[in-house]
């Protein structure tokens, strides 16, 4: 199929088979290919979604933003300095799924408690980091952004 | 893994939907809607249909609202739609907090209340509320349109009275009158994981009970609501599932306990 799918603010023609997720044509980190570990996140008209758990011809006509449209050039978005500075981190596999899961939580609900901030972020699987430390970058981005 | 390949069809009215169901049914055509349960069963290839009939462009299936006495739910509303109250009253309140038991906000942006009827997996909440409150579920087929009430629509584990043509086009929950108390307790392992059992006690005159994830699929306990003991009583009314991680007799201690802390709640 002739797709045309609007990814970080351009139009791009991709050429996918029905069977291809978003998560294939983007090309997005797949952990578990079936919508437990939340690696592939992404925003579809602004909401977090599992990219693996959707065709990629069902995102014609839908805004979608990945992990690259968070910093501008070399300027880190506030959530990617908070993840470094708090070493939210280690193999990294996750992180590109937990900063767009983080991104729309601050965007929706800015002055989340620490349950709900830990509730929300119970969505995605960390493997390395025990997820504290995922919190406190978090935590503290959003103090950064108010 | 990958899913296997098949024919993709987005129809842009219902009876196109309907049309297409009905044409692709007999070779195992489904239904496309949120895709939450549909897609990884078809990435781990336990599901292989070789039409998926994707109804997410077909705008009149969004309806979400409140008309006479009933609460309609369109077969593209979106477990998200429920986080905050849909209606004013109890009934908004109540699917508000046993939203939030549905697996994790990235699946509920996407996943639908319907689609999880359709999908009957007795773990689904929605089922249970369906099956407590007495839901009308609407099929719409090329034969024509009709209502199934909640007590004759689940049949076993992931098997529903909706014929393979049938679509499910509309859930409808009755607005419960004001004053109307209810609890809702579930227990699973992990955040957002199925439920090993869950509970819901709605009480305004009466005391409604309804139990899921114990059986094959939710059903109001009817002799639970009589009892002098309602715990007690819906522990002996079930036929529990059993498998290798939890045994009969577990799911039983739980279903009293569940009941029990539901009950609570709408003291």
């Amino acid at each position: 199929m002739q797709l045309t799918l609007h990814v970080d603010g351009a139009e791009r023609a991709v050429e996918a088979e029905p069977r291809e997720t978003l998560a294939d044509v983007l090309r997005t980190h797949v952990g578990c290919e079936h919508g437990v570990c939340g690696a592939c996140t992404v925003l579809v008209d602004g909401e977090p979604a599992r990219a693996c758990l959707m065709f990629a011809a069902q995102a014609q006509g839908k805004s979608i933003r990945t992990v690259a449209s968070l910093s501008r050039g070399e300027e880190l978005h506030p959530l990617q300095r908070a993840f470094i500075e708090h070493h939210a981190l280690q193999c990294g596999y996750c992180t590109p799924g937990f900063l767009m899961l983080a991104a729309s939580l601050l965007e929706r609900v800015p002055n989340m408690s620490d349950e709900e901030l830990r509730e929300a972020l119970s969505a995605n699987l960390c493997r390395c980091t025990g997820y504290q430390n995922i919190v406190k970058a978090v935590r503290a981005a959003a103090e950064r952004m108010r | 893994m990958k899913p296997a390949p098949f024919t993709y069809h987005a129809p842009r009215s219902v009876e196109e939907a309907v049309g297409l169901l009905h044409q692709y049914s007999a070779e195992d055509g489904r239904v496309l809607a949120g895709g939450q349960s549909l897609v990884p069963a078809m990435a781990l290839r336990i599901a292989t249909p070789p039409h998926l009939i994707d109804i997410n462009e077909i705008a009149a299936l969004r309806i979400l609202r409140a008309e006479n006495a009933w609460l309609r739910i369109g077969a593209l509303v979106r477990h998200s739609a429920f986080e905050r109250p849909v209606v004013d009253g109890p009934l908004g309140e109540l699917l508000a907090s046993v939203v939030r038991h549905i697996a994790h906000h990235p699946i509920r942006t996407r996943g639908t209340f319907c689609g999880s009827l359709a999908h009957a997996d007795p773990a689904s909440e929605w089922c249970l509320v369906a099956a407590t409150l007495g839901a009308e579920l609407v099929a719409r087929s090329v034969r024509g349109t009709r209502t199934i009430v909640a007590g004759d629509f689940f049949r076993g584990a992931m098997s529903t009275a909706l014929e393979p043509d049938e679509l499910l086009v509309e859930a409808r929950l009755p607005l419960l009158a004001k004053g109307t108390r209810f609890g809702f307790y579930e227990f699973s392992r992990r955040s957002g994981d199925f439920a090993i059992v869950m509970a819901l006690v709605v009480r305004d005159q009466e005391t409604w009970i309804g139990v899921g994830g114990a059986e094959a699929y939710p059903r109001r306990l009817r002799e639970a609501e009589a009892a002098a003991d309602p715990a007690e009583a819906a522990a002996s009314a079930i036929r529990p599932l059993s498998d290798p991680h939890y045994s009969a007799a577990y799911r039983r201690d739980v279903v009293r306990a569940a009941v029990r802390r539901a009950l609570e709640q709408c003291n």
